[in-house]
Order: structure tokens, then sequence, then C-alpha cells
């Protein structure tokens, strides 16, 4: 299966879900399981053929001219992401069948989640930058979709928007530093970025900063880590997979794809390692406050998510290498922490870690599930956690700058994180049996299989890392193309520094779980949603509406003339301020070749223009404006333009009947503005007349554009058999335009006919 | 002054006179206000393309081509359609204005703000 057959049967299984949901009912789940599964033998397929070195690249054309190509290009890194997605998606697909039984849009809830999970692939797999940014954008949209699902919560409503916002307005400045990128080096495929060049561009620090906000946003990093715990609104198998399997790890996949061509700066360095160290700190510690089961998780992914950027940021193979085994040992446990999560709320009716205990009789597939991944999440020796926690170790022991402060960082962040794994694994399941909203039971094989398989899998890979280490060097490889292979993963890594931090992370873990009571109700107490960012995001809100009150209140008067007057300051203004910067040559106003006879007729429409704005009795305006119309029509007759005189000498003729027929029904004049508001208006106009009379006069003497009417003058006898060419382009070169000017006449006295019709009607109904 | 500076104050006047009959509250200001205004733009695209006395853009019967220097045939094309187009809003804006009057019973825009009758 090429990959990019992969991603259109992913979208394809979304289009076809409501329609299936349908017609199979309680099935859907079932069947549409089937399509992540045999993406997921896809991609295993690929994994032998990758490790031999040879890497899978499908390139197809989309907007060429803008660097944009469908490159699909499966690596290390993208495999494993790959493997991922569709793995825990498919394990999810089933859970949620069961966890969502008998919903009504369950149809739909396949329809976004699916469209996430082709999303997810596409961004994964694209080598180009432009590409990348809109799948990344679409998993922005469709996890607006899914957090939302239960839309008729104002809760989930608001937790939607806030992710949506926070992730797409990251997105925006991830696209202007992709397009600065593009321009910078001509080139967006990310395979082909050459990073000396964008390191040394002058541009290089605001193309980092702007990739780093998009990256940081996505991935929840401190200061923006606040929109992931609200996104626990979302049903809990999209917080298993969009909010900790799979689109959270987006950002920290960008950052290890750009690595090679941004990264090993200080700038970067500094950055992406304060940011993430800030974050696994930030994020451990809140977990601790927290007594809901998803909103603990949430907070420990946080804390993860943290040291993964905190490890890329780090920069070295060792580092990389730690993050790529890390990545995969967390998703294996906390994809299974959250689906066992939402099994014990569905089988009792509460995720308050305070209420729950003694689960473990009535729930033994889910407890012997959560007790292996609450091992693998604290790094219990043989879990996969164990050997991804003594890498990270290393990698902060072997940091190139002040490996005492990462690796105190890093400790500070795992202490927590074992309490949590260990009040995750002890509190629902043992201790004394407690009254609960429902009796607790085991849940259909589809709400235990999920959470079994990913916790057996860590545990399975802690013993026989090999059988994941080719894949894993792969990864790590992307990153850093020239170090050499990383060693093989053991299983135990003989006693050493890491070993003792590891122990020293479980010796403090116990001890704050012992204390754990007391802590909850101290970081609870602080209240950080009171000025955490979180709160700044509500304010910003708040503002940004009120601003918008604000400006309507200002612009929407409601008046014509306040709309009118604005356009026209707005355009004249523009108008002039092009005018002083981009005219090359000013008019000359130079002794002239002016006849008697075109003075004189300008000035009468200067005298007439003057009395119809002036005069306060309707029929001099009336005539003053006919005597205009009767100017223009000389105008067009002193120069060349006999037609138009006669036209324009017709239609003036009729206007000035039409006026003066309507006049006597119309009202008189009276003086309804201020004399300020007139002096004002008369400014305005005389201004607006100043910008239009020179932009004429720099027109005429600059000509920009040769004209084109020489196609015209060449072509009216031979190609339209015409002698008068103004006619034959009406009729003939432009007879569609002349069509649309028949068709506004009809409608304008179709217009007329109805309105006076109507007038008359309700006259006679008075 | 050359023709076109003459012709440049012509439109700046009418644009003014337009504009400042526009942003009265009289409903028939605003129409007249409206002709101006059409009157000014024609006459700004007339002019914007160069000034050509008296040679109109015509085939004489033996040639094939018109004799160097007519006027510009694309503009006058273009302004001829807007006359007739104007002429047509025009008349609307002066029936749908008195139409308007008769229900408002009012010379001042400021009472059209409802769309309540």
């Amino acid at each position: 299966m090429s990959m990019l057959t992969a991603l259109l049967v992913g979208f394809g299984a979304a289009a076809v879900a409501p329609a299936l949901h349908r017609f199979a009912g309680r099935w859907t789940g079932a069947l549409l399981t089937l399509v992540p599964a045999a993406l997921f033998a896809s991609f295993v397929i690929r994994v032998a053929p990758l490790v031999d070195g040879h890497v899978a690249t499908e390139r197809y054309a989309w907007a060429p001219r803008l660097m944009l190509h469908l490159s699909l290009r499966a690596d290390g890194l993208a495999l494993l992401m790959a493997l991922l997605i569709t793995g825990i998606g498919a394990l999810v697909a089933l859970y949620a069948n069961r966890y969502l039984e008998g919903h009504p849009h369950l149809g739909r809830f396949y329809l976004f989640f699916f469209g996430f999970m082709s999303s997810m692939l596409g961004l994964v797999l694209s080598d180009n930058l432009l590409a990348l940014f809109i799948f990344w954008e679409l998993t922005s949209l469709t996890s607006y979709l899914l957090i939302g699902f239960d839309h008729t919560r104002d809760t989930s409503r608001a937790a939607a928007l806030q992710g949506l916002l926070v992730t797409v307005g990251g997105g925006q400045a991830l696209l202007v530093g992709v397009v600065m990128m593009g321009s910078a080096v001509g080139t967006l495929e990310l395979s082909q970025l050459p990073g000396h060049a964008l390191q040394t561009h002058p541009l290089y620090p605001w193309m980092l900063l702007l990739v780093l906000v998009g990256a940081f946003t996505k991935s929840a990093q401190f200061p923006f880590h606040f929109w992931l715990p609200g996104a626990m609104a979302a049903p809990t198998p999209v917080s298993a997979y969009l909010h900790s399997a799979t689109m959270v790890k987006a950002g920290v996949f960008l950052l290890a794809r750009l690595t090679p061509a941004l990264g090993a700066t200080p700038l970067w360095e500094s950055a992406v390692t304060w940011v993430g160290g800030a974050t696994m700190v930030v994020g451990a510690f809140l977990a601790l406050g927290q007594r809901d089961l998803k909103l603990i998780l949430a907070h420990a992914t946080v804390c993860v998510l943290g040291t993964l950027t905190f490890l890329i940021g780090l920069g070295t193979a060792l580092a990389l290498h730690a993050m790529v085994v890390f990545l995969l040992a967390h998703a294996l446990y906390k994809g299974a922490l959250f689906l066992a999560a939402g099994a014990i709320d569905h089988a009792t009716g509460t995720r308050d870690l305070v209420l729950l205990g003694g689960l473990r009789r009535a729930m033994p597939l889910t407890t012997a599930a959560v007790l292996l991944a609450a091992a693998s999440m604290a790094g219990l020796v043989p879990a996969l956690g164990f050997i991804g926690k003594e890498l990270v170790y290393e990698g902060a022991l072997a940091a190139p700058r002040a490996p005492g402060l990462a690796t105190g960082a890093t400790l500070l962040a795992f202490i927590p994180l074992v309490a949590v794994a260990a009040m995750l694994a002890v509190r629902p399941f043992f201790g004394a049996t407690r009254e609960l909203p429902h009796a607790p039971h085991e849940g259909p094989p589809g709400m235990w299989l999920g959470p079994l398989v990913l916790s057996v899998l860590g545990l399975v890979l802690g013993l026989f890392p090999s059988a994941v280490d080719g894949l894993l060097a792969r990864a790590s490889a992307v990153m850093a193309p020239a170090a050499p292979p990383p060693p093989p993963l053991k299983p135990w890594h003989g006693l050493n520094a890491a070993l003792g931090l590891s122990v020293a992370s479980l010796a403090g873990g116990a001890a704050v779980y012992f204390a754990r009571d007391g802590l909850r109700g101290r970081i609870s107490r602080l209240r950080l949603e009171r000025w955490g960012p979180g709160r700044g995001y509500e304010l910003a809100l708040a503002g940004m509406l009120r601003f918008a009150r604000f400006q309507t209140r200002l612009l929407q008067s409601g008046y014509l003339r306040r709309y009118l007057r604005m356009s026209v300051v707005a355009v004249g203004g523009l108008t002039a301020y092009a005018l002083l910067t981009r005219a090359r040559v000013w008019p000359e106003l130079r002794g002239g070749d002016l006849e008697p006879y075109e003075a004189a007729v300008g000035v009468l429409m200067v005298l007439a223009a003057v009395t119809a704005a002036r005069t306060r009795s309707r029929l001099a305006s009336v005539s003053a404006m006919g005597v205009v119309g009767f100017g223009v029509a000389l105008v067009f007759l002193f120069f060349g333009a006999p037609d138009l005189a006669l036209t324009q000498s017709i239609v003036e003729a009729l206007t000035v009947v039409v006026f003066l027929l309507a006049l006597f029904h119309l009202p008189a004049y009276e003086e309804l503005s201020s004399r300020p508001a007139r002096l004002r208006d008369v400014g305005v106009s005389l201004a607006f007349g100043a910008v239009m009379a020179t932009l004429l006069l720099v027109t005429v003497q600059n000509p920009e554009f040769p004209p084109i009417s020489g196609y015209f003058l060449q072509n009216s006898v031979p190609g339209g058999h015409g002698r008068n060419v103004v006619n034959v382009i009406l009729v003939d070169f432009r007879a569609l335009d002349t069509l649309g000017e028949i068709t506004v006449l009809a409608i304008a006295a179709l217009g007329v006919s109805a309105l006076l019709k109507a007038g008359r009607q309700k006259g006679t109904a008075r | 002054m050359t023709l076109e500076t003459l012709l440049a104050l012509v439109i700046g006047a009418l644009y003014a006179a337009g504009l400042y009959m526009m942003l009265r509250r009289s409903v028939v200001k605003l129409v007249i206000g409206l002709a101006l205004l059409a009157h000014a733009s024609n006459l700004l695209v007339f002019t914007g393309v160069g000034l050509t006395r008296g040679r109109a853009p015509l085939v004489p019967e033996e040639a094939t081509v018109p004799a160097p220097g007519v006027a510009d045939p694309l503009a006058q094309a273009l302004v001829l359609t807007a006359i007739v187009i104007s002429f047509g809003l025009l008349v609307f804006t002066v029936v749908l204005l008195y139409r308007a009057h008769q229900a408002v019973g009012s010379p001042d825009l400021d009472a059209m703000r409802s769309t309540e009758e």
C-alpha cells in the first residue's frame, strides 16, 4: 500500500463513517477498526526495509510554484509515529465503540476521529513543510470538533474553543515561520533544508521564534500548557488518543524534524531547553494537585511533553535517542492509563481519585493493565519506562552545559511523576470498597483490551527492547544524522549514576506519595487558575470582545453620511498617501494651449456645480445639474467623442425630465445640519476634490502602462467589420459588457415599475 | 493653463460638490450629489487616457485602420456604458426616495433608519 493510498483510505473511512453507522449500528466501530488495523499492518511491513537503510519516499506535485508538494517520506521518526497513530488508533476505535455505545452521534464521532487520524498520518509523513502545515491545521480543527463533541455542554464548547484558539494561533506563527524559511532558502522539503544557510540567515531568530511558538502551543508547553487539561472535556477515547499519544506530540515531532535544519544554535538550545524544563517541572507539580483521574493524567502528560522538548533542547545524540525511547514508552503507558480511566468512569460513574477504592476484585483486568502501565510510568524494572528513564537521566548527566541543573530539573519532575503513578495504581484498586454511583463491573472486551494490550506491550518491549531497537535507532538518526548509531537498548544498564538517580526518584516519589493529601490541598489552595496563564487567555479573549464592541459602536452608526464620510476619508487619504510617496513626476502647471471656448465651458461647469451645492431652491439645483450634464456632453464633443456627446445629451435631458416630474412629490429643501457640520463637510469635500484632481494630473503625466486600445483600432475593420471603433467595441469586442449594461437597465426599469405600482396600491388601500 | 489642468479643476469641483451634497441630510440633495459624482467619474476616465482635440476614432471609407492620433476608443466605450448605467441607477434612486418619502413622510435621512414602518 502506498503512503498516499494509506492517507486516502483513512480519509475515506472518515467520509463513509456516518452512513455506515446508519446501516451497521453497533457494529460500526468493529468494522471501522479494521481500517487503522490494516494501515498499521501496512506500516509494520515497512519497518524491516527501513532498518536495512531503505527510506520509502513518494512525491506528488500539488502547487509546485508555491514550493508545495505532497512529498511523503517514511523515515524512522515518521514510521514510529505512524505506527503509534494507527496502532493506538485501532485500539481506541474499538474502545470508543463500546464507550459511546448507543450514542446517537457515533457516526459523526468516527467521522471526526478518522479525519483526525488521517490528518495526523499526513502530518508525520509529510516531507514538505507547507503540506505538513496543512495537516497540522487539520489536526487542530478535528481536535476542536472532538473536544466539543459533547456540544450541548458549554464547558465543552469553551474548552474546544480554547484549544482551537491556542493551537491555531500557534499555527499562524508556524505558517509565517515556514514561509520565511522557504523564501530564505528556496525549498521547503524537510530532507533538503540546508541547515547552515538557515542558521546564518539574518532572519534566523524570527524564523526560530515563530516555529517555536507553533510547536510549543501544539505540544502544550509552558506557558501555553493550560489548554491541554481543558481539552479533557472531550470523550475519554479522544483524550487518550489526541491529547496524550498523538496530536500533542506533533509539536515535539516538529522540533525533532527541524533539529538538523534549525537546531544546535545557542538560541535554539537555550529556548527549547528552558521551556521544556519549565514545562516538565510545572506539569509534574500541577499533577499532584488534582483529584480527577483525567486531569491528573493530563498534567502528567504536560510534564512528559516538557521532558521530550527538554531532551531535544539538550541536543546530544544521547539525549535525542532518550527522547525517542521515552516518547514510545509514554505513548504506550499513557494511552493505557487514559483508556483505563475511561473504563473506571464508565463502570463506576466517577473519576474522582478520592472517592474511588477497592476496584481490584470487580475489575481485575483493568487493575492489571493499570498496574503494568503505572510501573512503566514510574520507571520500574523491567518496563520500557525504566529504559526510557535511565536514558533520560544519562542524557541529562551528559548535558553539554550545566549538567547539574539539567539533572536536578529532571529529578524534580520525575519524583512527582513516580508519586502520581503510585496514586493511580493504588488508590482506585486497593483498600476498602467504597460507595460509588454505580456498582463497579468489568467492561466488555473492547474496553479492557486496549489498555491491556498497550500496557503488556510496555512490559514486553522493556524485556525485549531489541524488537524495536532498529526502528528507534533510525528515528534518532533523523535528528542527528552525523552521529554514530546509538548503542543497542538493554533491559538492564548495570549499576551506574543513572540507576542511582532512578532509585533516588523512586524514594522521593514514595515520600511524596505518603504526603500526597497535604500536598494536594496546598497546591489546589494556590488557585493557579486565578493568576496562571489560563487566566491570561481569558483576559485576552474578554479584551478582544470588548474591543470589538467598542469598534462596532464607533463604526456602525447607522447613518449613511457617516459611512460615506468614513469611506471617502479612507480612500482619499490612501490615494493622497500613494500620490505623495509614489508619483515620479509632479504635474507642471505650465502656460497652456487652451482655447477660449473650452475655458468658458469649464468655468460654466464649475459655477453650475457650486450653484447646485449652495442653492436653497430645488428647481435651481436640478437646473444646475442639467447645466453640468450638458457641459460634460460638450467636453465629449470637443475631444473626439461624438457618440458620447450624443448619448450624454439624451440621457441628461431625460434625467432632468425625471427629476422635474418627481420634484413636486419630493420634499422641499430644509436646512437640517448645523453650521459646524456643514463647514466640516465642505472641508472633507474640497480635500477629496483636490485629491481627485491631483490624481488625474499625475495619472496623465505618468503613464504607467501603454494603452491597450491599439488592438481595437487595428482590428475594428478586419475583425469587427465596422468603421466606428467605439461602436464595434460595444457590440462586438466587449459585447458581454453591453449585455450586462442592458440587464442592469432592465432590472432598474422593473424596480421602478414595481415601486410605483406598490405605491399606487397602498395609496388606494388607504 | 493646459487642457488637462482645466479638466482636472472641473472634475475636482464636481467631486467636491457631489460629495458635499451626498453628505447632507436632505434626500433630494443626496440624489443630485449622486448625479454630479457620476459626471465627475465619467470625465475622470475620459480625461485619464489623454485628450485629443476633435479626432474621433472612426475608420475612413478607403482605409482599414484609423489615422494615427485619434482619441482612445476603449475609454469612450467604457464611459458610454457608465453613462447609461448611472442613468438607470439615478432613476431608480429617485423613485425609491419618492416611495420612501411617501412612507416616512420626512425629508430627513435620519428619519429613515428603522426597518419598521
